[in-house]
Parts: structure tokens; C-alpha cells; sequence
């Protein structure tokens, strides 16, 4: 029986809030299977499993925040003297309706396989059968157990069988087009109710079942709750965006931005450097290519910079890794974190992981997904935690050049400014030609000017070659 | 295509880019990156978006003709 507990998801990280459950009680995850949605203060991120096993309950409820640490949920691990699924296989006995692995799963779960029908090959047991028929004693069982324990806070007799229970809570929210996770809750440990998302509803769009519901002006956050357009049955990708980054989510980040870079201010002595990069072989190439491709795999300028940048890092190691505990850790891999705007303010910094190996239509591809995913508040643990140096590219927003603040425990920002065509003198002549302001905010308690400069100049030589990155 | 049918295509694939921006933000006057805050990811998509539900293909040569909501709009109408 190991404890999932609540991961740290950054360095600033001090709790998270279960917002949905991926598994449910009797599921078989594996290591590196997705358990749950947590939302931090800065976004939500589907966190993995440590643990190959099964889980056994929920220890905590959606909607409650609990510190770095607490345990979240219990998984039973597959029992060391029981052989693992896996190996028993080999030993099936020909014409078994019910395989060895199978069974174990079911008594891990307790199943009884005998009463469940099987619709593998010939009646075979297999192992979804198992789980289906755990899931359905999960699910009566939680419903069963809930009722008592919530039932003194119930406001609604409605809500009796699962007070906190935010399926349903979702589910209403989704209906009505109220973001759930801008409301603000007033059932235990603060979990949204049915009550709170329709007291979020406007007036003329809140359904008649509860009249007793609180007032609308009690939604919460200095923004109305989306209206209903935004629930439209084929905006479930933009309802997921509004939750994230509206309301009172969008105060909550910038309050866990501004605390950051604060300590980063203070602890870390930062230098700046400067220096305009040469685009016209890099902005030439890349038309050249974009004129041969549809718009689905065209390139934009960004990816070169970023991947010229993730080379750059790994030939200057001083830019890429972490200071901690009063030393300077360097990374031997690239995880290059993008500042990624968000559209109700407030910013996200997560990795394309080796960025440095990516060829750079991958780096393209990832790059698109992690924005989308960031902007849908989708970031997985792993992006958000462990970015080893930082790019802003602020050009796209139309200024010339961005000093960034060092990510702790970072030790550089990269920052690209607007692509745009100057004057520029070169062997005697003057031309016009694609430039961009590059600089790099980066930690004097791990390099100085020198390794500065030649990292900013490295990123310059790499672009010169676009076909090479 | 003619040019309402035009302003609708722009309108959905703007409201499915960036769900945020309302109709009401859908000025003709109104610049992509500036106004609307489309960054170059959220343009990329919006043209793959207008590729896919109008089959007009705006090349990249072509960008700065489509920096508006209206230039995006008489693109769209003419090339459709």
C-alpha cells in the first residue's frame, strides 16, 4: 500500500487543489499513467502515477487544497508475494476462461470473477471485464459512504449523496456555461457545490429548480462568470480555456508571478546583456520552406530562435541548470521553459523537453501543443516543474526587446524582441534585412559577461546556418 | 464566396483561435496581433483554421494583406 501524495509542481509550489480525478477507486494505473488534475495557483496540470498498482480510495476530494506532501490517495501496490501479472502468463493452463493475471486483478480488486461474464475470445475474462465490475462497486460504494459523512453540511437534500460530489457540480456548471473553478466554493474544505455554481449563474439564465440559491452578485472574482455563449457544445476545448485563466484564477497567478519574481529579485544578481541577431539567412530559409508546405506544418520564427537558443545552452552549460542550496547544479539536458501569455493575463513558463535533440519541425509541432495545452491549463507535472532555462519571446506582442526576470531556481532568461527589417550595414553596404533584439538576463553568482556574451553570440553563428538547426 | 459569408468564416475561426474575443471585439479596423492579441502560434492556427473550413489557402507571402479583421475578410471573399 504506498500513499500518493501531492507532487511539487515548482520550485514555488506550496499546495495544490484536486480539481478532477483521471482514475477512479479500482483502476490499474501504471507508472507515468495520469491520476489526477491539480491546480496550483499559476495553472492546472495533470499529474502521474509514481506507483504501478491499484487505487484503492481517494483520500482527499475534488476541490480541496491540500500542501506539497499530504496524501492524496492510496494505491495498493501489486503484492510483493503474488508474482506480477505479467509473469504467470507464460504458465496459462490451455483453455483457462479465467488467465492468471486476470484473476489476480480481480482479487486485487475484489472481484468475484465467477459472477462476471467475460467478452474476450471464447467467454475469456479479460482484464477490462474486471475493471468494469470494480468500477461499479467503486462507484455504489462511494455513493454509500458519502451520504452520512457530508450529510450535516448538505445545503440541498439534492446534494445528500455526494455533498462534495463535483461531477455533479461539472456537469451542472457545464450545462449552465459557469466556470467551476472561478466560483468559489461554500461546501467542506471549500468544495463547489450545485448551490454555488447556480448562485454563478446571471439571473435570467438560472434554472427554477432552486429559488432558495444565493444572489448572482455573489459570484466571486473581479469578472462575471463567462456567460452561457461560451458553453456552446463545440467550445469544450474553449470552456476548459475560460476555467483556467478567468476570474478569480487570473488573480491567484498573478499573485503566485509577483511572488516569484520577487524572490528572484532579491536572491539572484542579475546581469543584462543585449545584442541584435542577424535574421536574413534564417528569415529567407524559413519562407523558402513555408512556401512548400501547407499551413499545417508551416514554421514560425520562434521555433528557430528557441531551438538555436536550446543549442546555445548546451555548449554554455553556466546558462542552463539550476542554483540551489547555495551552488550552481548544471543540467546535461536542455529543458527549454516558453513564456506562454495567457489570454486573461498572467503568464506560464513550461519545457519542451531536450529541446536541444528535437529536429525543428518536432520542436515546431511540441511547441504548438504545449501552448494550446497551457492555454487550456493541460500542462502535465513534468513541463511545469523542470524547465532549465527560459525563453520569452515578447516580439510577437510587437516590442523591440524584453529584459525577462530569472525563473528561480534558473540561473538565465533568454528574451527575443520583434522580427523586423532594418538598416544594416554590412562589408561596406547598407541592405535591408530581418533582425531581432536578443537578450539574456542571467545569474552573476554563476557566470559573468564573458560566458554571457558568447552564449548571445552562439545563439547568432547558430542562426546564420537555419538548415543546420 | 461573397463578402458576408466571408465575415461569418472569420468570425467562427477567430472564435475557435481565441475564444475570448467576442463579436463585439470583431471591429473591421481591428488588427490580429495588436488588438485581438493573436500571437504568431494563435495566427498560424487561424489560418489553418480558414484553410479548413473555406479552402482558402493564404500563403505566407500574403500575410500582411490579412492583418485586419477586413483584410482578412476581403481575402477570404476574394480567393473563396
Amino acid at each position: 500500500m504506498t500513499e500518493f501524495r501531492m507532487p511539487s509542481l515548482g520550485a514555488d509550489m506550496e499546495h495544490g487543489k484536486v480539481v478532477e480525478w483521471l482514475v477512479k477507486p479500482g483502476d490499474y494505473v501504471h507508472k507515468g499513467d495520469l491520476v489526477a488534475a491539480v491546480d496550483t495557483d499559476k495553472t492546472v496540470m495533470d499529474i502521474e502515477s509514481f506507483e504501478e498498482g491499484v487505487v484503492a480510495e481517494f483520500l482527499v476530494e475534488v476541490g480541496d487544497t491540500v500542501d506539497v506532501g499530504t496524501p492524496i490517495a492510496r494505491i495498493t501496490a501489486t503484492p510483493a508475494e503474488v508474482p506480477p501479472p505479467e509473469a504467470p502468463a507464460r504458465h496459462r493452463e490451455p483453455g483457462a476462461k479465467v488467465p492468471p493475471p486476470v484473476r489476480h486483478l480481480a482479487h486485487t480488486l475484489g472481484v468475484d470473477v465467477g459472477r462476471i461474464s467475460g467478452s474476450g475470445p471464447g467467454g475469456e475474462v479479460v482484464r477490462a471485464d474486471v475493471e468494469r465490475a470494480a468500477a461499479a462497486h467503486a462507484t455504489e460504494a462511494a455513493g454509500e459512504a458519502a451520504a452520512p459523512a457530508e450529510g450535516p453540511e448538505a445545503p440541498a437534500p439534492a446534494e445528500a449523496t455526494r455533498v462534495r460530489s463535483s461531477p455533479l457540480a461539472r456537469r451542472l456548471a457545464a450545462e449552465l456555461g459557469v466556470d467551476l473553478r472561478g466560483v468559489s466554493g461554500t461546501g467542506p474544505g471549500g468544495a463547489v457545490t450545485e448551490d454555488d455554481v447556480l448562485s454563478a449563474v446571471p439571473p435570467k439564465e438560472t434554472r427554477t429548480e432552486t429559488p432558495a440559491a444565493a444572489a448572482p452578485s455573489e459570484a466571486p472574482g473581479p469578472e462575471p462568470a463567462p456567460a452561457p455563449k461560451e458553453a456552446a457544445p463545440e467550445e469544450a476545448a474553449a470552456r476548459r480555456k475560460q476555467p483556467t485563466a478567468a476570474g478569480g484564477k487570473a488573480d491567484s497567478l498573478r499573485q503566485a508571478v509577483g511572488a516569484l519574481m520577487s524572490r528572484s529579485k532579491k536572491e539572484i544578481p542579475h546581469y543584462y546583456l543585449s545584442t541584435t541577431l542577424d535574421l536574413a539567412a534564417a528569415m529567407a530559409w524559413m519562407q523558402g520552406v513555408n512556401r512548400e508546405r501547407p499551413v499545417s506544418s508551416r514554421l514560425v520564427p520562434s521555433a528557430l530562435l528557441l531551438k538555436a537558443t536550446a543549442l546555445a545552452a548546451k555548449e554554455v552549460p553556466e546558462m542552463n541548470g539550476f542554483f540551489a542550496k547555495g551552488a550552481f547544479q548544471p543540467s546535461s539536458a536542455v529543458h527549454l521553459g516558453v513564456a506562454v501569455a495567457l489570454r486573461h493575463g498572467g503568464l506560464v513558463a513550461p519545457a519542451l523537453h531536450d529541446a536541444d535533440t528535437l529536429a525543428l519541425d518536432q520542436l515546431m509541432d511540441q511547441l504548438r501543443d504545449l501552448v494550446d495545452r497551457a492555454r487550456a491549463g493541460r500542462l502535465q507535472r513534468a513541463e511545469m516543474a523542470d524547465p532549465t532555462i527560459t525563453v520569452t519571446n515578447q516580439g510577437d506582442l510587437g516590442v523591440e526587446s524584453v529584459f525577462g526576470v530569472i525563473y528561480p531556481p534558473q540561473v538565465a532568461m533568454v528574451g527575443f524582441g520583434k522580427v523586423l527589417e532594418q538598416p544594416w550595414a554590412h562589408n561596406g553596404m547598407l541592405g535591408i534585412r530581418h533582425a531581432s533584439i536578443a537578450t539574456l538576463s542571467a545569474d552573476h553568482r554563476v557566470s559573468d559577461g564573458l560566458r554571457g556574451g558568447r552564449f548571445l553570440a552562439r545563439i547568432d553563428e547558430l542562426l546564420q546556418a537555419p538548415d543546420k538547426l | 464566396m461573397n463578402e458576408q459569408d466571408a465575415r461569418q468564416a472569420v468570425a467562427a475561426a477567430i472564435g475557435k483561435v481565441a475564444p475570448d474575443v467576442g463579436p463585439e471585439d470583431l471591429d473591421g479596423g481591428a488588427r490580429l496581433r495588436q488588438d485581438l492579441e493573436l500571437d504568431s502560434l494563435d495566427f498560424l492556427r487561424l489560418v489553418e483554421v480558414i484553410a479548413e473550413t473555406t479552402g482558402v489557402d493564404i500563403p505566407e507571402a500574403d500575410y500582411p494583406a490579412v492583418a485586419t479583421v477586413d483584410g482578412l475578410v476581403s481575402y477570404v471573399a476574394g480567393h473563396g
